[in-house]
């Protein structure tokens, strides 16, 4: 125990970015855009939710994006039989942890933990590495366990770091293979993917500022009259 | 009907303390100073924010599940499918810093004007009392949303009681019900969180303003409202607090509530210091995260125990040295030697050793949040560098000023040059 307090209190700590310190791309999403929410929630299922889970998350709350329950039931709904159900992957954490190393995490809130220009550059930073178990590593992520879940979308890619300059690195990406998707469509994707994580984050969000515009009206209001008030009974106090 | 119900009040009124006499004298018959200004309202807002976690924490109760394998995904439950759970949430997560940021405030406010001095010092014990509870309660509500920090969070501190010599294993033991933080932890602080330190907190209150209510309070002038009265018995610079202060009050708590509002609806994270980031990471026994950092209200005195340097492989000194950083607090009544109690009539002395209070405090509370290494390191080599970290040795000096503050207090209050100190407050 006293060591474990040790390591935790007095040793000098890494750095709170876990990572190869690779630049993060600022993430393009847009909360308000419906139809690349609906992208998003299209790859989601099609390419995350064969590992990952949102347990947290029920399919029915997908109609906020607009869509009906028919359509969830017909295009999103892979992993469940009721419209109620939580969006989790067919993937145990038993089996995940024996074929990955680790258990796939689950995808609920992965958004307000690792931030959406992380997972913005995270899955477009996957390259080929033949060291690695499952072949592919991540400029952000080094060696992590899962593999490029989205290559034939991207293509596969092989990266160089040389050292540049002032202790600065230069990244060096290269292509090996073509993917099904050019550059631009590829981030496009990856936009539509991360505005989903977001909105799945906190799906409340969008009505929590509404409420909130609201509410600092009516206390805006209330200031005023509240200060009338303040100031009439105060007239008599010098 | 009008005479039925004054018949059935004064049937209650023969049978218990008399309603009207308590009004009277805690709100209408209550003389308060009239000058009070901004650093005034904070009293009354930390009662506020009381009510408002009482209320928000007691609906969150609700649908909280106390259990290890069920609390996390319990708070995601009110984030999402609970209707309002996550404005109930949120409300409890923003009123937690809100708390300490009126608190702190507040207790400042006691530092400006002497407001613990002769004969107010019961009433600034009991407002340390519930400074300290309020932290009690901060850090067992920390661990309930079983977060990643969460988890180490409360393993770090109750590992600090783990090195207190010869009880130290036993007494951190008897703390968590484990050999680590568990399930066991888990229920035992949500019990103290929802019942036990909310009544410890709520009978300090009471006390608290009893104590006030009887001394009298002070003001921005630092002069007894008490010793100048008119011919009807009040204090000539006193006025009744109902109705001046309470509609004065209710003013601060509109413009309070606006800010508390802001924050909760568009900025609830605040940047990772109100909700951290890696709390949103389920708690995992296994996986130690590489960057443990407490919430913002308790980073000076984590950047007090982190720069005290263990002696003997024991991080004792580093503990007792946060110990002390917050007991001395209750002795501030008789460390300060000076003959007026508001900044406005204290010499430079004072002054200047305040501002460096002010200064090491957010200092320390801002390392406090940062790796050890935030500053860089000494580019060069000396045999008294145990370690190389400049923000380290920046935490060094800064709790060095911080208890200076106190220590050297008697000293420096004592000579200190004061201006002559009105009869009556000045407008």
């Amino acid at each position: 125990m006293r060591k474990l307090l040790l390591v935790a209190l007095f040793a000098p700590l890494a750095a709170f970015a876990a990572g190869g310190g690779y630049p993060l791309d600022r993430s393009p999403h847009d909360p308000r855009d419906m139809v690349s929410l609906q992208s998003g929630a299209r790859t989601f299922v099609n390419y995350c939710l064969g590992c990952h889970s949102a347990q947290y998350m029920r399919y029915q709350s997908l109609t906020a994006l607009g869509l009906s329950e028919q359509q969830i039931r017909d295009h999103l709904m892979f992993t469940a039989d009721k419209i109620g159900e939580p969006m989790k992957g067919p993937m145990s954490v038993k089996e995940g942890k024996q074929w990955f190393g680790v258990a796939p995490p689950d995808l609920s809130v992965i958004a307000r933990s690792r931030g959406a220009n992380w997972l913005y550059t995270y899955l477009r930073t996957f390259y080929r590495d033949p060291k690695a178990t499952t072949g592919w590593n991540n400029a952000v992520f080094p060696n992590v366990g899962m593999p490029h879940a989205l290559w034939m979308l991207q293509g596969e890619r092989r990266m160089e770091v040389a050292a540049g300059g002032h202790g600065h690195v230069d990244y060096k990406w290269s292509e090996l293979s073509r993917g099904a998707q050019s550059a631009t469509e590829y981030d496009a994707t990856v936009r539509d993917l991360v505005n989903f994580l977001v909105y799945v984050g906190e799906p409340h969000a969008a009505s929590r500022q509404t409420i909130g515009v609201l509410t600092l009206f009516a206390l805006g209001v209330l200031f005023v009259l509240a200060y009338l008030l303040k100031k009439e009974y105060w007239k008599d106090v010098h | 009907m009008g005479a039925q119900l004054r018949a059935l009040w004064g049937w209650f009124d023969a049978r218990m303390p008399s309603v009207a006499e308590q009004w009277k004298i805690h709100a209408a018959g209550y003389y308060a100073p009239k000058n009070f200004n901004f650093w005034y309202f904070f009293g009354s807002l930390a009662m506020l924010v009381l009510g408002i976690q009482i209320v928000s924490g007691i609906f969150l109760t609700m649908n909280y599940k106390p259990d290890a394998n069920l609390a996390f995904g319990s708070v995601e439950y009110i984030m999402r499918d609970v209707p309002g759970g996550w404005l109930l949430r949120y409300i409890h997560s923003t009123g937690a810093s809100a708390f300490f940021v009126v608190v702190y405030l507040h207790m400042f406010r006691g530092m400006l004007y002497g407001s613990y001095k002769q004969p107010r010092e019961l009433v600034w014990i009991f407002g340390v009392l519930i400074y300290l509870t309020l932290m009690g309660e901060a850090f067992f509500g920390y661990l309930l949303p079983w977060g990643q920090m969460s988890y180490w969070g409360a393993q770090v501190i109750v590992n600090l009681f783990g090195a207190v010599p010869f009880i130290g294993e036993d007494l951190a033991v008897w703390i968590r019900g484990d050999y680590v933080v568990s399930d066991a932890t888990l229920n035992r602080f949500f019990a103290l969180h929802v019942i036990a330190f909310p009544l410890v907190l709520l009978g300090l209150v009471v006390a608290h303003i009893l104590a006030l209510h009887d001394v009298g309070s002070n003001n921005p002038d630092g002069v007894e409202i008490k010793k100048v009265k008119g011919p009807d018995g009040h204090p000539l610079d006193g006025i009744p607090f109902h109705p001046y202060y309470t509609v004065k009050d209710i003013m601060g708590a509109v413009l309070f509530l606006a800010i508390f509002c802001f924050i909760m609806f568009f900025v609830p994270e605040v940047g990772g210091y109100f909700l951290e980031y890696n709390n949103f990471i389920p708690a995992d026994p296994l996986k130690t995260p590489e960057h443990i950092a407490p919430v913002w209200y308790f980073t000076p005195f984590y950047s007090i125990l982190r720069a005290v340097p263990p002696l003997f492989n024991s991080q004792f000194p580093g503990v007792m040295a946060m110990g002390i950083a917050t007991m001395i607090l209750f002795f501030l009544p008789w460390l300060d030697r000076s003959p007026v109690k508001s900044i406005r009539y204290r010499g430079v002395l004072y002054k200047s050793w305040l501002a460096a209070f002010v200064v090491v405090f957010l200092i320390l509370g801002y390392l406090g949040t940062e790796n050890t290494n935030v500053w860089g390191q000494f580019g060069f080599d000396a045999f008294f560098l145990d370690t190389k970290d400049i923000a380290t040795w920046a935490a060094r000096v800064c709790t060095v000023v911080y208890f200076l503050f106190f220590f050297l207090m008697p000293w420096y209050t004592a000579r200190d040059k004061v201006l002559p100190v009105p009869e009556r407050v000045t407008a």
